[in-house]
């Protein structure tokens, strides 16, 4: 067991006042609340600020634990030397926050085991809460369906009131026609219910891949397609990719840049199957060479053609 | 339940949409809350059921999560409830402000 320097974790000077203390605590705990951080590691981050906080914030505790810090030998003992904590008594759980009552050894074999909320409780049922967590799939899962691995950490509070992190996988069937912002409910999938209560549902919010040439609105998709100018002035045959394979599109004679070409119900296939957008996009060759200048300047010379003609600034 | 190749059970699941409703009832089991709760969190304009009474409130399934977001927020950060609805509505903002 490693020693924890509860100081580094809220970054803060052993010297620190209980003002600073709380200052940095709440600084932290903003930053990586798993409800708002984006840092894929905010959840254990959040933690062990809260654990840190928990002993700093405690006068009687941080005195306690200022003690062992300097006498914490990390060659003889793994353990707090006995009769470390003489003259302190540590009384009541700590405040159940989100995750803040499952601390880590370290923790647990100085101030004893946190219990989690309603330990001790025997003869009490409740059904178990229900949890979310979010399923990342990728576009092209939700044209044929896929089965689908996750792994969840989930806090369960055992038969005397600890709490205790669990690792579980579970393998998922993500039907054909999933779209963004739907859930997925799995039954008694969620927390464990306590007593003979039922165990909760477990929700998995759907969220896409961000892809490298579709964009997603609903069950419409669309595709940014790049076109050379006189593809779009004269009209061509090109293959296009889709999500589904890729397909012979037609393009008008006279197409402009931007305009729309509706697949019907290419987009997802949901149960009012969504449709394929593809947004033309004319791309200019470079005029690197001789020749490419030479045609331009042709173009330039025998067409008609002010691009700004609507701007009345001729 | 299906099973796969390797052998393993396959959870099939129900599929929600966004709006799909739950009653009042749902709702408080699902986030392990009273009442009481919900009826702040209406008043504080956090969530907007359908159904004209307290009895024919509807909530959408999106709900659900958002008042879990809210009581970890309040309960994790110290932030009163007008706090937590100020947040919540900013990551709504951003969330959007992402797809696009």
């Amino acid at each position: 067991m490693d020693y924890k320097d509860y100081y580094k974790t809220l970054g803060v000077d052993r010297k620190a006042t209980q003002d600073e203390i709380k200052r940095a605590y709440r600084k932290l705990a903003r930053k990586f609340h798993p409800d708002v951080s984006k840092e894929s590691d905010a959840e254990q981050k959040f933690k062990d600020v809260g654990e840190a906080y928990e002993v700093l914030k405690d006068p009687e505790k941080r005195v306690a634990y200022d003690q062992l810090g300097s006498n914490w030998n990390t060659q003889q003992g793994s353990r707090p030397p006995p009769g470390w904590d003489a003259g302190f008594e540590f009384q009541g759980a700590p405040r159940g926050g989100a995750g803040q009552h499952d601390f880590s050894d370290f923790f647990e074999s100085l101030f004893g085991q946190a219990r989690g909320p309603g330990g001790g409780n025997r003869g009490f049922h409740m059904q178990g809460e229900d949890h979310h967590a979010k399923i990342l799939v990728d576009l092209e899962d939700s044209y044929h369906g896929v089965s689908r691995s996750i792994s969840l950490q989930m806090p369960e509070v055992t038969a005397d009131g600890h709490v205790v992190r669990r690792n579980r996988t579970l393998k998922v069937s993500i039907p054909k026609g999933i779209r963004q912002g739907q859930q997925i409910r799995l039954g008694g999938q969620g927390a464990k219910g306590q007593g003979s209560g039922k165990a909760g549902d477990l929700y998995l919010e759907i969220e896409f891949n961000p892809h490298r040439y579709y964009r997603v609105e609903g069950a419409d998709v669309y595709l940014e397609l790049p076109v050379a100018p006189w593809e779009a002035a004269l009209g061509a045959s090109v293959k296009v990719p889709t999500p589904s394979g890729a397909i012979g599109l037609k393009i008008p004679a006279n197409s402009k840049a931007g305009k729309k070409l509706r697949l019907k119900g290419r987009g997802i296939p949901a149960k009012t199957p969504g449709d394929l957008y593809v947004v033309l996009q004319v791309v200019l060759p470079p005029a690197d060479d001789e020749k490419s200048r030479e045609l331009y300047k042709r173009m330039q010379e025998e067409i008609q053609f002010d691009p700004r003609a609507s701007m009345e600034v001729a | 339940m299906g099973v796969d190749r390797s052998g393993d059970k396959i959870l099939v699941g129900q599929v929600l949409e966004e709006n799909d409703l739950v009653t009042l009832a749902d709702l408080c089991r699902s986030c392990t809350v009273e009442t009481k709760t919900v009826t702040t969190l209406v008043a504080e304009g956090i969530l907007d059921p359908m159904g004209g009474d307290v009895e024919h409130w509807r909530f959408t399934v999106g709900s659900l999560k958002r008042v879990k977001t809210v009581i970890h927020l309040q309960r994790d950060l110290g932030i009163n409830l007008a706090g937590a609805a100020l947040a919540l509505d900013l990551l709504d903002r951003i969330a959007e402000l992402e797809r696009h």
